[in-house]
């Protein structure tokens, strides 16, 4: 078997550039090198040409008109102005946002700074199985409710929240629906029509295309969303979003938005085998081991796995040669304790250490296979090791153990 | 993170990772940190009656790599000591020996506090007392010496 290590399984963190894309982007760095903004003569011409295209294509892919698409520097950006700018256009009509404990931080952190600026904000808590459920958004709506911000699947687990329900669910109350589809768009069908989605933020660095640029896709009809800008200084993207246009990126973005629509069928039905096979590869041979999330709703390329009895770091030094992301449930001093596991109800046991392993469009079967061999194998060598292992085993309840911390 | 030779040669392979008879007269146990804190080491020792010599070590840590390292070495330095030449073994050795960064002195003091844990759980068992040794109960008390915890993991798992 021969595998080129490291292996990069962390595809929920960054993938890397399809050449394709790459390909696509470099005249737009020399030759093509105009402002987008230059009315008057060819560079600028070309240049706003090409990110036509590209907001053509991303419209495509999730079923939007050219028009919606507001180009930003990513998807951190793009649910800052959706959240920041929704609710400041519409404080008038109320200070209420609903979003949900295990969103990310792009979500997260704004929600929380609105709280602070006297909006008020109801945080649910998804079940065991990661999921938010529209009935949850049906029952938090409240007369003065203007906004609803669920991310479509979730960056940690790869779960993948009940969108459709929660969009028909806005709909029928008249609240503004904000999805951050950063881990979803280009990964598994989106279609914002359907979804009844109203503002839906996306980054390009997730779909094999550049870092630093994105987009927010902003409703235009049924309703009108408006947005309150966060930059401001020259009224670039309709005045939401002020600053010269990062052509080269927007090529880039554009057209990995096209490679995955023309991909994604084939590509998802390959990825779920591989992650498949990986799941009950693992969990097969270590009793221990659980997957974290709905087993089937969720990504087809992500899979995070608790590992009991284990400590995280160690753990990843066995695993050095692959690169996975670790969330640890222990507070031990290099990790910090995963709030997405903690909101599953994870944070209860006593040790456990977890792995979010990321597939993606360069993951091969023999990759695959390597991985699974050595997650088992280092959770072998470290279970035979562990003495809460034993412990357990023996029928010790870990959690009633009185520990002398030090 | 960078670790040593020695630390990756200890958590590669592990000297004298295992089990000894808890309930023995001749072993004794210890068991120090706290599965929140990220390390749980234990330790056993098994003393010759006669010379009073360790003539076995063992361990099972659950922790990072320097942890398991820290406790590995251990076992091997204990073999063949005194007790009192093992509970004069210090954490400064150990972080000298295995070049543990700062950010790790902490698993070398944990596995000094579970050699000396281990030597007290033994002379506990043959009626042997230490000044501010108190009786009984004293290892519920979180914080205090641990060498009663085996046994009240055990106690615990006899009341299921």
């Amino acid at each position: 078997m021969s595998v080129k290590l490291p292996i990069y399984m962390d595809n929920n963190a960054t993938t890397r550039v399809d050449p394709r894309v790459l390909e696509a982007m470099l005249p737009y760095f020399t030759e093509n090198f105009g402002n987008a903004a230059s009315r008057n003569h060819s560079f600028g011409w070309e240049a706003e040409d090409a990110t036509k295209v590209a907001r053509k294509q991303i419209a495509d892919l999730i079923g939007a008109d050219s028009k919606e698409i507001i180009f930003t520097s990513g998807a951190t950006e793009s649910n800052n102005l959706a959240i920041f700018g929704a609710a400041r256009m519409y404080a008038d009509q109320g200070k209420h946002i609903i979003s949900a404990i295990h969103e990310h931080k792009a979500v997260l952190d704004p929600c929380k700074r609105l709280a602070r600026e006297g909006y008020d904000v109801t945080w649910l808590e998804p079940g065991r199985d990661g999921i938010i459920r529209a009935e949850q958004i049906a029952q938090a709506i409240r007369p003065d409710t203007i906004l609803v911000s669920i991310m479509w699947a979730n960056n940690e687990i790869g779960t993948i929240n009940e969108i459709e329900k929660i969009g028909a669910v806005c709909k029928e109350k008249g609240v503004l629906f904000h999805t951050d589809g950063t881990q979803a768009v280009g990964k598994i069908p989106v279609d914002v029509e359907k979804a009844g989605v109203d503002l839906l933020s996306g980054s390009g660095h997730k779909i094999y295309g550049p870092k630093g640029v994105g987009f927010l896709y902003v409703r235009r009809r049924k309703p009108r969303v408006r947005l309150t800008p966060i930059l401001e200084g020259g009224g670039h993207e309709r005045g939401m979003r002020s600053g010269t246009l990062n052509v080269p990126g927007i090529v880039g973005l554009g057209k990995a938005c096209e490679l995955c629509q023309q991909e994604m069928a084939e590509e998802s039905a390959r990825l779920i085998k591989l992650r498949d096979k990986l799941i009950h590869g693992i969990t097969s041979q270590l009793d221990t081991a659980v997957l974290n999330g709905h087993p089937t709703q969720r990504l087809p390329h992500t899979a995070n796995i608790s590992f009991p009895y284990v400590e995280g770091e160690s753990l990843m030094m066995a695993m050095k040669e692959v690169a996975v992301s670790s969330g640890s449930a222990c507070t031990s001093a290099s990790l910090e304790p995963s709030y997405v596991l903690k909101a599953l109800g994870l944070g209860d046991e006593l040790a456990h250490s977890s792995i979010r392993f990321g597939l993606g469009r360069f993951t091969t079967e023999e990759e695959i296979d390597y991985v699974i061999d050595k997650a088992v194998t280092s959770v072998q060598h470290l279970l035979a090791m562990s003495p809460l292992y034993e412990m357990f085993k023996e029928g010790i309840d870990l959690s009633k153990v009185e520990w002398a911390a030090h | 993170m960078a670790y040593s030779d020695k630390v990756i040669d200890h958590y590669e392979r592990p000297r004298n990772v295992g089990t000894l008879d808890k309930n023995a007269p001749d072993v004794g146990t210890g068991v120090v940190g706290a599965p929140e804190c990220g390390d749980v080491m234990r330790l056993q020792i098994k003393v010759d009656e006669k010379t009073g010599k360790i003539i076995d070590a063992k361990f099972k840590t659950f922790g990072c790599g320097s942890a398991i390292a820290s406790s590995s070495l251990a076992t091997e330095w204990l073999k063949g000591k005194s007790l009192e030449e093992a509970e004069a073994i210090k954490n400064t050795q150990i972080v000298q020996e295995l070049s543990l960064p700062p950010v790790k002195i902490h698993c070398s003091v944990l596995a000094e506090d579970a050699i000396k844990a281990a030597i007290h759980d033994y002379e506990h068992k043959r009626g042997i007392h230490h000044d501010g040794d108190e009786e009984h109960d004293d290892h519920k008390r979180a914080g205090s010496t641990l060498a009663g915890q085996a046994q009240l993991a055990q106690e615990l798992a006899r009341n299921k």
